[in-house]
């Protein structure tokens, strides 16, 4: 009974020494933090999605009170954000470029295949290891939805087992572009209107079998673009969106109808 | 001069032949979880190498003179665990204080090896297995951090080399990986006898 006891009070000891120490030291080694990373840190959002390209936006702050980092590159927050920092800090406000997500992919359920039975973990990123995913197309979204669960303003859902993503609520943080496994999510700028919704790299009638609604790179939107935005690269039709004028034309002329029209 | 050899030694065998990640499985979880990129391979490494010292220090004192002393030798893991955690809170405040450059440069994977079981394994087995003294442990400790940067530099080149070839579509990812690790693992095999005669 005793060393049972002794044994409790040495452990309890030393857990308590440990506690105490650490009390002490986060008493006696604690930085104090920048009055500037404070209020700077006030003015950001707080969803840490690190779309700013640093880890949540404490270290956003922390960046630009201290390094001089850019002040415009808080995108869920836009221009209102960026004009506070500005205030802030006392320099210029600069422009915010809003971007949103989308999901380059339309091949649900109706329009695809399915080559194998997924059981596993209900997650992209353990169903795409295994030969690709589920689905016969090996560059569409496989529906597990690994990006709605990434989201922080729940702007994705599911249906027809492929993802969707509302434009209207998307802060484009792009959480769910870093999330996803095929690399199908895009970032594009907010006043984007035309989207190619397939990433298929296989030849037309390759991909064609696979997804009725996949590119087949034929070069007709290529070819009807008046501004020269859309290049066919690797059997696929790409927007550049710096050229795109949203005019349309494009997703008319569509034999697929892969090219969509935002609303 | 014989101290010094047994410690030259305990250094080679520590980092070639009983390399904790590749002949001995501990501490796979960083291993290939941190090795896509060779400076994040590095800082880990590093941090470790860093922990298991310190950590050594730190529970080689506690076991021979506060659990031994009161027969108290089988709640090792407990206050080895304990303690380590603690220790690592410790640095990671320290470290914020006084060298805020080091700090940022180990960063996360600091606290991601609180409970790294490599670090827990080197101060368990120093006392355990080879029953080193205080000395020896220390450089054992130092040996296995530097084998486990080691491998951590060698597999990330080899994934970086994976990630630019060709291979079949399904080994590609994790299988490709595991496969690397396995030939990896192999070839320090090979090291296997060879720091006990190179010192005849």
């Amino acid at each position: 009974m005793t060393s049972i006891l002794i044994a409790f009070a040495v452990v309890t000891a030393v857990g308590l020494i440990a506690g105490v120490l650490l009390a002490l030291a986060s008493y006696f080694l604690s930085v104090p933090e920048n009055e500037t990373t404070k209020k700077v840190r006030e003015c950001l959002p707080g969803i840490n999605c690190g779309a700013c390209g640093y880890n949540g936006c404490d270290e956003y702050a922390k960046a630009i009170a201290e390094d001089g980092a850019k002040t415009n590159l808080c995108v869920p927050g836009a221009d209102s954000v960026a004009a506070d920092i500005a205030n802030v800090l006392g320099v210029e406000a600069e422009d915010v470029v809003e971007m949103m997500a989308f999901v380059g992919c339309n091949g649900h359920s109706g329009v695809t295949q399915k080559t194998n039975n997924y059981n596993g973990v209900n997650t992209c990123s353990a169903a795409s290891m295994i030969y690709g995913g589920p689905n016969s197309c090996k560059y569409g979204c496989l529906g597990c939805g690994d990006c709605a669960v990434a989201c922080p303003v729940d702007a994705i859902c599911l249906a027809d087992g492929i993802a969707h993503i509302n434009p209207k609520i998307c802060i484009g943080c792009g959480m769910c572009v870093k999330k996803c496994p095929k690399n199908i999510i895009k970032l594009i700028p907010q006043t984007a209107k035309v989207t190619v919704m397939c990433n298929n790299k296989e030849k037309g009638g390759a991909a064609r079998k696979k997804c009725q609604n996949a590119c087949i790179g034929c070069k007709k939107c290529e070819l009807n673009c008046p501004s020269g935005a859309i290049k066919v690269e690797n059997n696929l039709a790409t927007i550049d969106y710096s050229k795109c004028t949203n005019c349309g034309l494009c997703a008319e002329v569509c034999p697929t109808k892969c090219i969509h029209i935002i609303n | 001069m014989d101290a010094f050899k047994s410690l030259v030694i305990i250094l080679l065998s520590s980092v070639f032949v009983d390399n904790y990640v590749l002949t001995r499985f501990l501490g796979i979880c960083p291993f290939l979880g941190v090795s896509k990129k060779l400076d994040s391979a590095v800082g880990m490494g590093v941090a470790v190498t860093f922990v298991m010292v310190v950590a050594t220090a730190v529970t080689w004192p506690i076991q021979h003179y506060i659990l031994n002393s009161m027969n108290l030798g089988y709640m090792q893991t407990i206050v080895f665990i304990l303690v380590i955690a603690a220790l690592v809170q410790f640095i990671e405040m320290a470290l914020k204080k006084f060298i805020p450059s080091l700090h940022k440069a180990l960063g996360v994977y600091l606290p991601l090896i609180t409970t790294n079981c490599a670090v827990l394994g080197v101060a368990i087995n120093n006392i355990n297995e080879h029953q080193y003294n205080f000395i020896q442990s220390i450089i054992n400790s130092l040996g296995v951090g530097l084998g486990f940067m080691l491998a951590m530099v060698l597999f990330s080149g080899m994934r970086q080399k994976i990630q630019e070839s060709e291979i079949p579509e399904s080994f590609k990812g994790l299988p490709a990986t595991l496969i690397a690790a396995s030939f990896i693992s192999l070839a320090f095999f090979g090291f296997g006898g060879i720091i006990e005669n190179l010192f005849k």
